[in-house]
Formats: C-alpha cells, sequence, structure tokens
C-alpha cells in the first residue's frame, strides 16, 4: 500500500513539474505558431541557477531563487526573441531549426560551465521532515510541489480568462489578423507570451531541482515529456497541457517503477492512441 | 557531353584511394555514409516538404539490428542486413502512419519525440543494447570473399552503395511518382482533388526514405565496427537535417554538399575544440538566418550583398 501512495505522490509532482514545463510550451505554440525546442534548456537552465545560487549563498529561500531565476531565463527568451525569432517571422521552419540550434548551444554552454557532474539541489529544511497523513508517511517537498503546480495552473488560468492581456492572448490565438487589424499589439504580446513561457520553465527548473538535481542531458530528458504532454492534451490548450502532464507523470512514473525497461515505450503507447483517434490532442481545438 | 562530365567526375572518386593516405579514404567514406543518410532525408524535407527531426532513428535501428543479430546471435551478415533492413524498413512504415496523421509542426515534433523514445530505449534497454557502453567487437562484412577491413577495400564498398542510392533515389524524385510527391508538397488540396491520395504518397515516401536512411545505418556500423545511442539522439537528427538544409534542400546535389560540409567542420573543429554542439548549434543559427535557402543560392546572394548593389 505504501508504495502505490507513495509512487502516486512521485507522480502528481512529476505531472506537476511537467505542467510548469510544458504549459509554456503549449501557450508559446498556440499563439506563435513555434515549436520551441528550447524550452527544455529553459528548464535545465533554472535548475543550474537554482543549484549554483542555493549552494553559494546558505539559507537562501528556495521560493525566492526560483522568482529570480525565473526572471533570468525570462529576460533571457526574450531577447532570444526579440533578436532572432522576430527576423524569422514568415518562415516557421527556420523558427524551430533556430531554436534548436539555440538548445544545444545552451546545454553545451551549461556542460562547459558546470561540468558533466550531476549537482544535488538542496531541500529547503523546513520542508525536509515527512508529513505523516492516515499513518503514511509522504516527502514533505513533493506535497509542496503539487500544490505550486495547482496554484500555478489557477493563475495562469485566470491571467488567460479574466484580465485584457489574456484576452489578448486568445485573439491572437483564435485569429492572429483579425486581432492585428483590432490593434493588438501582437508582435509585442509575442514577446510577453514568449518570456512568460520561458520563465515559467525556468522557475520550474528551480522547483524541480530537489527532486531531479541538475545534470547535462536534463534538457534532452525533459523535452520529449513536454512533446508527448502537449501531443497528448491538445497543442495550445491549458487544460490539455494539465490534464496531459498528471497522465504522462502517472504512466512515466509507475512505468519506471514496474517496467524499468519498458518505460519509455509504455510512454508512448497513450500517445499512440490520441494521435490515432484524435490528431488534434484530447483538449485541442486546432490541428497542428 | 553529360558522359564525359560525368566520368571526369566520377574517375576521381574511383580512383581516391590510389592517390591519399587512409586517414583521408576513411574521411571520404564517413562522408559517402553521412550523404547517402542526408539524400533519404532530403526525400522527406526537400521532395515531401515533411521536415523531419527524427530520421537518426532509421540509422540507429538498422545499425543496432544488424549489431545484434551478428553478435549476440551469431548470423551471418548477409542475413543480417537483409534482416536489419526489413526491420528498418517496417519500423518506418509504422512511424509513418503515426507521424503522418499530422503535418507541418505536428509532424516535426512526432518525429522528434519517437526518435527520442527509440534513444531512451537503447539507454534504458540495457540488458539488450549495452546502454551506454554501447556495442562493441563488430565486424564488417565479407562480401564475396573480398575482405572490408581496409580503408581503401570499405572506401570502395561505400562508394558502390552510395552510388546506386543516388541513382536510385534520384530516379524516384523524377519519376512521375516524383512529381505527385512535389505537387503534395505544394498543393495537398489540389491534388486530392485531382485524385490523388497524398497521405498514400507521403507515406510510401516516409517509407522509401527510412530504407535509404537504414542503408545507410548499415554502412554506418560496418564503418565503424561500434554502435552507440548517441548515434540515435537528437543531434544525430540534427546533423543531418542541416546538412540538407545548408546544401540546399530539393535539390540533388546538395544535401551531398552539405552533409561532406558538416562532416568536415565536425572532423576538423573537434580536433581543435571540445564544444561540437555548441559550434552546430552556431551553425544552425548563421544558415538560418545568413543563408536560409541553402549554401549555393545563399552565396549568389551573400556576393550580391558584398558588391554593395541591390539585389
Amino acid at each position: 500500500m505504501q508504495f502505490w501512495i507513495i509512487q502516486g505522490l512521485n507522480s502528481l509532482s512529476l505531472g506537476g513539474l511537467l505542467f510548469l514545463l510544458s504549459s509554456g510550451f503549449s501557450l508559446i505554440f498556440g499563439l506563435m505558431r513555434l515549436a520551441n525546442l528550447t524550452h527544455g534548456a529553459f528548464f535545465m537552465l533554472g535548475t543550474y541557477f537554482g543549484a549554483t545560487a542555493l549552494r553559494a549563498f546558505d539559507g537562501l529561500n528556495l521560493w525566492v531563487t526560483a522568482l529570480g531565476a525565473g526572471i533570468v531565463v525570462a529576460a533571457l527568451g526574450g531577447l532570444f526573441e526579440r533578436l532572432v525569432l522576430t527576423r524569422l517571422k514568415s518562415n516557421p521552419l527556420g523558427q524551430v531549426l533556430v531554436t534548436l540550434g539555440m538548445a544545444f548551444i545552451i546545454s553545451d554552454a551549461c556542460l562547459a560551465l558546470w561540468g558533466g557532474d550531476s549537482i544535488p539541489v538542496p531541500t529547503p529544511q523546513n520542508l525536509q521532515a515527512p508529513t505523516r497523513i492516515f499513518g503514511f508517511v509522504f516527502p514533505t517537498y513533493r506535497l509542496v510541489l503539487v500544490g505550486c503546480a495547482i496554484g500555478a495552473a489557477i493563475a495562469l488560468y485566470l491571467l488567460i480568462e479574466r484580465t485584457r492581456l489574456g484576452a489578448m492572448i486568445r485573439a491572437g490565438v483564435d485569429d492572429r489578423q483579425m486581432a492585428r487589424a483590432v490593434g493588438i499589439p501582437v508582435s509585442n504580446l509575442f514577446t510577453t507570451v514568449f518570456c512568460l513561457g520561458a520563465g515559467i520553465a525556468g522557475a520550474g527548473g528551480v522547483l524541480g531541482g530537489p527532486i531531479l538535481s541538475a545534470y547535462p542531458g536534463l534538457d534532452a530528458d525533459m523535452l520529449p515529456l513536454a512533446l508527448i504532454v502537449v501531443i497528448l492534451g491538445g497543442i495550445g490548450s491549458l487544460l490539455g497541457a494539465f490534464v496531459g502532464s498528471f497522465i504522462i507523470g502517472f504512466i512515466y512514473t509507475f512505468g519506471t517503477a514496474l517496467f524499468p525497461e519498458l518505460a519509455y515505450i509504455i510512454l508512448f503507447l497513450p500517445m499512440i492512441f490520441v494521435i490515432a483517434f484524435r490528431p488534434q490532442g484530447l483538449f485541442g481545438r486546432v490541428g497542428a | 557531353m553529360t558522359r564525359i562530365a560525368f566520368a571526369i567526375l566520377a574517375a576521381p572518386l574511383v580512383m581516391f584511394p590510389f592517390f591519399a593516405g587512409d586517414f583521408y579514404v576513411n574521411l571520404a567514406s564517413q562522408i559517402l555514409i553521412a550523404a547517402i543518410f542526408a539524400l533519404s532525408l532530403n526525400l522527406l524535407v526537400g521532395y515531401g516538404g515533411m521536415t523531419s527531426l527524427g530520421h537518426a532513428s532509421f540509422l540507429g535501428v538498422a545499425a543496432y539490428i544488424s549489431a545484434l543479430l551478428t553478435t549476440r546471435y551469431g548470423l551471418g551478415h548477409g542475413l543480417a542486413a537483409l534482416l536489419s533492413i526489413a526491420g528498418t524498413t517496417l519500423t518506418a512504415a509504422f512511424f509513418g502512419v503515426i507521424a503522418l496523421r499530422a503535418t507541418g509542426l505536428g509532424f516535426l515534433m512526432i518525429t522528434l519525440a519517437l526518435s527520442q523514445v527509440l534513444w531512451g530505449l537503447a539507454y534504458r534497454m540495457s540488458n539488450v543494447t549495452n546502454g551506454d557502453n554501447g556495442i562493441a567487437g563488430l565486424t564488417r562484412p565479407v562480401p564475396f570473399g573480398i575482405s572490408l577491413d581496409s580503408a581503401a577495400s570499405f572506401y570502395w564498398f561505400a562508394l558502390i552503395v552510395a552510388s546506386i542510392g543516388l541513382v536510385m533515389m534520384t530516379v524516384f524524385v523524377s519519376s512521375s511518382f516524383g512529381s505527385s510527391l512535389k505537387g503534395v508538397r505544394d498543393q495537398p488540396r489540389r491534388m486530392a482533388a485531382l485524385g490523388f491520395n497524398p497521405w498514400m504518397i507521403r507515406w510510401i515516401t516516409f517509407i522509401y526514405a527510412g530504407f535509404w536512411g537504414g542503408v545507410s545505418g548499415l554502412l554506418y556500423v560496418y564503418y565503424h565496427k561500434y554502435i552507440h545511442p548517441t548515434s540515435l539522439s537528437t543531434t544525430s537528427s540534427a546533423e543531418a537535417l542541416l546538412g540538407v538544409i545548408a546544401g540546399g534542400s530539393g535539390t540533388l546535389g546538395g544535401p551531398v554538399v552539405g552533409a561532406t560540409l558538416v562532416l568536415l567542420l565536425k572532423n576538423y573543429a573537434s580536433a581543435y575544440v571540445e564544444r561540437w554542439n555548441m559550434l552546430l548549434g552556431l551553425v544552425f543559427l548563421f544558415i538560418v538566418l545568413v543563408m536560409p535557402t541553402g549554401i549555393t543560392p545563399g552565396l549568389h546572394r551573400l556576393a550580391a550583398r558584398l558588391r554593395g548593389g541591390p539585389r
């Protein structure tokens, strides 16, 4: 029983991390029609920033670090979008290739800067003690992480559905030309959303640090998971990213625990089913 | 006239091992392998308008099947080669069914995800694939009793296979099927209205490209006598895609030029700098931003800009 509960919680916390990663990817894709392959690298960059900051300054708050790393990664993403991606406006293929090139540059730069060994990220001290609920023992940090992801989901939902910025983003997703025609600054909106997506990924990287730790190849591990989540949930849909993240979180965690060698195959079965019967994804409105 | 041009072009290629050292002959063999691989990817990218970021799957699958069959099950090279090409072609047929549910960026993401799944399998299923250690101690085949262990003999073997590949792929794209493929790339709706089946045309092309990807994978594993999960990685797919785009996609010569450049760059750069992936990324940015249509048209444009005149 303890096994199932612990693995269930692990699944939820991985799902939460995947949501922080894939929600930004999905938003960027929905608005900009851009498959941002740098997204895994943004996540990894966040983890490395977090690991470095937390190890350098004793007693630094994890949440402050996550916020700081998120802002730094968002700024980097914004620069990349302004300097490179805007030049390739009418060339979606070129944009993807550039994001791939950028992913290679970032991951190699991380390898050069931080070396090949994995760097553990310390769990905050006040969250190290396990929590007891109904006689079962839970690692507190993972519980908090799930809470964070749900909080982020609610905040994003409110941002998209209830604010003026969100209304502009929705207009841009639905009909970019019409949005431009009624005076929405779509180009600035692109930069904003790209920064937002990159920032969430960077902050998610810090929060994932205590579980995953920072290591070279983290980006290559996370990016396919994000792709599968987004393909499964539907591109551009926040709800799809949310549901897809937790589905993949469960499948991947239980797959790894029960059939460690076949985890990757099990991971890709739901994707095949969804593509076969619902190519636009579970909650997607538009085909890719 | 074309025959003379062909002879002038072919003679140095055939004679190459007589006047070059082993190092350069081996480099040339690697270029031939990369060229077949790039040409097969170009069928998808250039002629089919399907940008795949998972083409290394087919290279890796063929190489792994051949390596496993010859070492673990002690099969002969002939049978192992047949089975691995058949296995790769089947994999391509299966992946095609999944990936071709989407087009454009969706297709790209699905091919990337599928190839990452294979990469993960090669890494994690260590009792079969030997994981991060790779499979070493492989041998080269001995076709008709001719040993391929010397640099020159392997070069000629690769040259023969590459020539067959080039001819077969040229025939493919210049056939009426090739025309319908280009039609589907440019105007899928009109082609459908004319009674063509765009999906079937794309799928057949995908399988054919997978077949030649598998052939290059076989040559790859014969050449290196070793296989490691990195040959299935995104970097490997991206190198080939860079070659195709750098040389000029949708042309027959372009991918060969591009693949040659990427391979030479990789070989020479890795002698001086450790950071091949970073260089690869920078070259990607440079090519896409400065020469988006490939080297040959890009050079013309650059020259025009340097002369200062309006294009």
